[in-house]
């Protein structure tokens, strides 16, 4: 039986005093994948940065429940640390600070508990390898000199470890050549259990040909025109949004 | 970052006060009455004491920096440049009086010592009250002690370098240092010796309106080798505390000198400090330089690379908060073919906190085929604070490779916001982009010193949110 993770009511989102999501409704359950696609522009991304409640965006209207809880006004690593996890489009470069010490005290900070640090490595050395990362990178400064397919698999590498209740990819897959969607893919299966869930976000499907997913949402302009299964997103393959921007 | 337990650092340590009780303290100011007494107070020899006088006149006809930070708080009236502590030079901590020794364990001296140290030498106020090394080197003929000793065993070695490497003309708080000069430390390493584990010694000023004024003069012999760490701190007081050292580094053909510094004055002092190495034929002087402290820094260590083949690397890194102003950089001057000089300096201001680094590259026509390249880098934490480059580069000749990059920049909220996306407050995220933007310096410092610079990046850090 399916349980509720996350249930996002009438949500209108600001960015720079433009309202860019005007009433979003979406309900995730333990167990599940959703993807949201949508034409550039149409709040895709907002609706991630919202949910982590960056503050670059106002929230203006309605309500985010996260597990029986509103969310909507915490700061985001209080969200974060109640399991809500976000991999970026464009992550951020951290000099000085190695792929191992950064996850390590961010395990720490999620978990509230100390990190055992052989165990620890032991593990990234294992999910580094499933994710074809080369275990240098492990000693590296995070994402510094990262190609654009290795920042996207070191997100991967984040959600495997940070182990949250929620992923949120948001355009992981963009800029993907197709080893390293298949890569992404697999990280999301790995990842995957009956007690978390799944958010993608992208404009293109690529993804959904090596992942099944349960539910695929139509965004445009800002709102939900229209939800379906993974047949949905074959169908804007080949017909794209034209039918649903008239709406 | 992964060895600093951060939450159980204190800060206080640092501000620890213990009573003003001196031995003697000179009466405040500065004239030549003064300075006979503390010549008499220290048994000088004859021609120290004619040395303090002479350094005294030279001080009074240079006038105060015309660049850099105002100093006109300074009131050498209201300063007692000489204070003896209670205590004799020892060389057991147990001989050390309760107070003073409570302070060094306090500041982690004799634990360090025991741990990763070859010799400990700890000045507190206006003399060394510890000093003591390992036997191997005794047995190899090196020598570390308080200058002191050095001049009343080693005269001829003491007289031939003692302010010739930096002559007391150079600036009026060189010309005061010379006057007042009390404590510090000398090391001699004989040829070919290699000193594969560290000296260090702290200097530690507790007396309030009083000044430090060691001098450090260190002789690496030709194709010898040695780490230098030196330490400073004091507590705070309301008033003006001031300290005028002098490094003097002599460091001989294919000889190497790492001379590191983790500086955490308090912040009432005025840190007007003089730091020279000159550099004989493919020998090397590396500094390493951390500095947290003070109320104003004025500090610009010169690598005078005299030998063909000579090199020299500064790595440097100043975090100036609220009233700090640290004006702070280094000079090469190349003298002869072939020799290279490495600068990669970093500063972080908060507060409204200065950080300047000032910064001279000078090539001589006999310099060719050298190179010299200039890495600065600045973080600001907010809209408030400062920072400035100067750099001056006076190159004479057309046969080298010189290059400068200055970069000046801020936290950005969106990598704020991908950390707090992994679970980690707004502090821990900037106490983490700060200690990453610190790591190629601490990265440099023996490991005890990396963890405790970035406790005090972690200090320093504290209460800048909200």
């Amino acid at each position: 039986m399916n349980k509720t993770l996350i249930e996002i009511k009438d949500l209108h989102v600001n960015a720079s005093e433009k309202e860019i999501l005007k009433g979003i409704n979406l309900k995730i359950n333990k167990g599940e994948i959703h993807v949201i696609m949508g034409p550039n522009g149409s709040g895709k991304s907002t609706t991630a940065n919202a949910i982590l409640n960056n503050p670059e965006y106002t929230k203006t209207q309605g309500s985010i429940v996260y597990e029986g809880e509103d969310i909507s006004n915490l700061k985001t690593d209080e969200i974060a640390r109640k399991g809500i996890f976000m991999s970026f489009q464009l992550p951020e470069e951290i000099p000085g600070i190695s792929v191992t010490n950064f996850l390590k005290y961010a395990k720490n900070k999620i978990t509230g508990e100390p990190v055992k640090i052989f165990k620890f490595k032991e593990e990234l050395k294992k999910y580094m390898e499933e994710l074809n990362m080369n275990p240098k990178y492990m000693e590296r400064s995070l994402n510094v000199g990262f190609s654009g397919g290795e920042k996207k698999k070191n997100e991967i590498l984040q959600m495997l470890v940070l182990n949250p209740k929620l992923a949120i990819l948001d355009e992981t897959d963009s800029g993907l050549d197709v080893d390293a969607i298949r890569t992404v893919s697999k990280g999301i299966e790995m990842f995957k259990n009956d007690e978390n869930a799944v958010l993608i976000i992208t404009h293109n499907n690529k993804i959904l040909h090596s992942l099944k997913v349960d539910y695929v949402h139509v965004l445009v302009d800002g709102k939900i025109v229209t939800t379906g299964g993974q047949d949905l997103a074959t169908e804007i393959e080949n017909e794209g949004y034209g039918k649903y921007k008239i709406l | 970052m992964s060895k600093t337990k951060i939450e159980e650092f204190d800060r206080s340590i640092y501000n620890l006060k213990n009573k003003d009780n001196y031995d003697y303290k000179i009466q405040k100011g500065i004239t030549k009455e003064i300075i006979e007494e503390i010549s008499n107070q220290k048994n000088d020899p004859d021609w120290m004491r004619d040395f303090r006088l002479e350094a005294l006149e030279v001080y009074n006809k240079l006038e105060l920096p015309t660049w850099g930070p105002d100093l006109s708080e300074l009131n050498m009236d209201e300063i007692a440049t000489y204070v003896r502590p209670k205590t004799k030079l020892n060389n057991s901590w147990d001989d050390v009086p309760e107070d003073i020794k409570n302070t060094f364990y306090k500041l982690g001296i004799p634990e360090a010592e025991k741990k990763s140290l070859a010799g400990v030498g700890a000045q507190y106020d206006s003399e060394v009250v510890y000093h003591s090394m390992k036997d191997d080197l005794k047995k190899q003929g090196v020598i570390y002690t308080d200058m002191e000793t050095a001049i009343r065993e080693y005269p001829d070695i003491v007289k031939k370098y003692f302010m010739k490497c930096v002559p007391v003309n150079d600036h009026k708080f060189v010309a005061l240092h010379g006057a007042v000069w009390s404590g510090g430390s000398f090391v001699y390493v004989p040829k070919n010796v290699k000193v594969d584990i560290p000296l260090q010694s702290y200097f530690r000023l507790n007396s309030p309106e009083s000044g430090q004024f060691e001098h450090t003069l260190i002789i690496v012999e030709e194709g010898a080798s040695l780490h230098f760490i030196e330490g400073c701190s004091a507590p705070k007081y309301s008033k003006i505390n001031l300290h005028a050292g002098c490094v003097e580094l002599i460091v001989k053909d294919n000889a190497y000198l790492r001379y590191s510094t983790i500086e955490n004055w308090s912040k009432n002092m005025l840190n007007l400090n003089t730091k020279k190495a000159m550099i004989g034929k493919n020998a090397q002087v590396d500094w390493v330089t951390g500095s947290f402290g003070s109320k104003i820094s004025m500090l610009y260590p010169l690598s005078q690379l005299n030998g063909e083949g000579a090199k020299t690397e500064y790595t440097g890194i100043s975090f100036a908060g609220k009233g700090q102003n640290l004006d702070t950089g280094f000079k090469a001057i190349h003298n002869a073919p072939n020799t290279s000089s490495v600068v990669n300096a970093k500063s972080i201001s908060k507060n409204g906190g200065k950080c300047t680094y000032r910064s001279l590259i000078k090539i001589s026509p006999k310099a060719k085929n050298s190179k010299s390249s200039v890495s600065c880098e600045s973080l600001m934490l907010d809209d408030i604070s400062v920072s400035d480059t100067i750099p001056v580069n006076d190159i004479q000749t057309d046969e080298v490779e010189f290059s400068h990059e200055a970069k000046i920049g801020k936290i950005s909220d969106k990598t704020i916001f991908y950390l707090m996306s992994r679970g980690l407050s707004e502090e821990d995220a900037k106490a983490m982009i700060v200690r990453g933007f610190a790591y190629p310096i601490s990265k440099e410092l023996p490991v005890e010193y990396a963890v405790e610079m970035n406790n005090l990046i972690n200090i320093e850090l504290q209460g800048t949110i909200g």
